[in-house]
């Protein structure tokens, strides 16, 4: 009987689940709702200088990294297994699109971050 | 008696020498306060279609017969009150995930003769024990470790209510698994290798996706969903080999 | 037993038929929006890399209306998330005792929302003073 290799990405799965419980919302809420709007969060907030200098700082590099990474990570292990879930059969080919996105999306998050300069 | 009512019965038929597929038939059945969905069963039976076809035994709850979907939820028909429906009609079907064999019953093989088989339902421990030596001790809190996974009547609930089970029926699903912990935790069995392989793969906990209705439908409060998901996390460990450093009794 | 022509009843549209399968099936649903955030925000790193004037045309497409009924949706779903996975992590845990008694799942829960709740208002705090 095959061992399954279910353990790494549950595990991935598992660490996204765990920082998107805790930030994803607030996150979502700031930058996605009243930044853009400027309701309890003005506009300098999240200002050029302002974000590129947490991006050029190694802390937060982490914390990027980190989130686009592991929200990605927990996302496409739902989604692959969702599928099976409606039915559709996903074999080799879809575990690799969904993974490997969320590996190219880690990549290129790491790349720009380079990119960006260091503080 | 003043306190009878009259309840819809909606139940599905299906007699493999006839039919097809199944369809419903529906009975008018009287009901006082304390008449479960089984003696509904039974009064069709009896006074109006002896044919109809249904598991069931102990009428308490205990013995795991008497399965059956009622209203799409899988609940023990003698555990079940009419009252509870009234004044909308209560349908029962057989148990989710399961072939249909005749009327409300169904195929349990899968279960009994492969799945429970497979998680090697008995205490494997280090040395035999002679007689002589006397019996096994327990402290009250290892009989607490592993003591509400042991209360599973095979009822198959679970099953019905496990869609991780009814889409691939490959998966050893939740009565069995809880089985297996409740092994792997008890003081005196030292067989968690004998059972890791099965464990560990994709029809091991892998297989599940914590949907929890498992656990939300068992009538004996056994928790599979409990019982696996802890065992993601061990298998995790052993897949990294990292049980052994961190497990007591040396990883077994 | 002899043989007998056993009915497999199909499992297509098995999660329509009860409000606990369709509860489930959001949960697992909310990745898809979480996974859309994660672009979002990734585009949006791209766009500092390029430079101010593209990190402000980042942000000015957030405002649209589009971007705004997405990120309510998402926070919907996403909370829901989080609610749900504080509510089943207590199932990756061991049985946990407090001395001899056992431990109520909803310690664990609890903690994970008290967590949540102190973490986006730390998140918050950095953002607007820091």
């Amino acid at each position: 009987m095959k061992r399954s290799h279910e353990p790494i990405f549950w595990s991935l799965f598992g660490a996204g689940g765990v920082l998107s419980a805790l930030v994803a919302p607030v996150l979502i809420f700031i930058t996605g709702i009243i930044a853009p709007i400027g309701v309890w969060m003005p506009h300098e907030a999240l200002d050029y200088p302002r974000v590129l200098g947490f991006a050029q700082h190694w802390f937060g590099k982490l914390l990027i990294l980190a989130v686009i990474s592991l929200f990605l990570f927990h996302a496409v292990h739902r989604i692959y297994h969702g599928l099976h879930d409606l039915g559709v059969h996903a074999g080799t080919g879809a575990m690799i699109a969904a993974y490997g996105s969320a590996l190219a999306g880690t990549l290129i998050t790491a790349y720009l971050l380079i990119a960006v300069g260091f503080g | 008696m003043a306190d009878t009512r009259t309840i819809e019965i909606e139940v599905l038929r299906y007699n493999p020498e006839k039919d097809l597929e199944p369809h419903f038939q529906s009975f008018q059945v009287p009901f006082t306060h304390d008449t479960s969905v089984l003696q509904g069963l039974q009064y069709i039976k009896d006074r109006l279609d002896g044919s109809l076809t249904f598991r069931w035994s102990c009428r308490m709850a205990i013995c795991g017969s008497c399965g059956k979907m009622v209203n799409g939820r899988p609940e023990l028909s003698c555990h079940t009150f009419l009252r509870d429906y009234f004044p909308g009609k209560v349908r029962i079907e057989p148990l989710n995930h399961f072939p249909v064999l005749r009327d409300l019953v169904i195929d349990q093989t899968d279960f009994f003769e492969a799945k429970l088989p497979s998680i090697k339902p008995y205490l494997q421990p280090k040395e035999e024990k002679p007689l002589s030596e006397g019996t096994y001790l327990q402290t009250p809190k290892q009989l607490q470790d592993y003591y509400q996974y042991s209360q599973c009547i095979n009822c198959l609930l679970c099953y019905a209510a496990c869609p991780q089970y009814g889409l691939k029926q490959e998966f050893t699903g939740p009565a069995a698994l809880a089985l297996l912990h409740r092994y792997n935790a008890d003081s005196r069995d030292r067989g968690w290798n004998e059972r890791a392989e099965l464990l560990n793969a994709e029809k091991g906990v892998w297989g599940c996706t914590l949907v929890g209705y498992c656990s939300e439908v068992c009538p004996k409060h056994v928790d599979p969903a409990h019982a696996i998901n802890q065992n993601k996390v061990n298998s995790t460990m052993d897949y990294f080999g990292l049980r052994k450093l961190l497990m007591p009794r040396g990883g077994t | 037993m002899a043989q007998v022509r056993a009915y497999v009843r199909p499992m297509a549209g098995w999660w329509r038929r009860n409000p606990y399968f369709v509860r489930y099936m959001i949960r697992e649903g909310s990745s898809v929006f979480l996974a859309i955030y994660a672009v979002i925000l990734l585009a949006g790193l791209f766009r500092l890399a390029q430079g101010p004037a593209a990190w402000d045309a980042w942000r000015a497409a957030l405002a649209s209306p589009v971007s705004l009924v997405f990120h309510w949706l998402a926070l919907l779903t996403v909370g829901y998330h989080a609610y749900t996975w504080w509510k089943v992590a207590p199932k990756t845990a061991p049985d946990l005792r407090w001395g001899n008694r056992p431990l109520p799942e909803l310690v664990i829960t609890a903690g994970g929302w008290a967590a949540t709740i102190g973490a986006s208002v730390l998140v918050y705090v950095l953002v607007r003073w820091l």
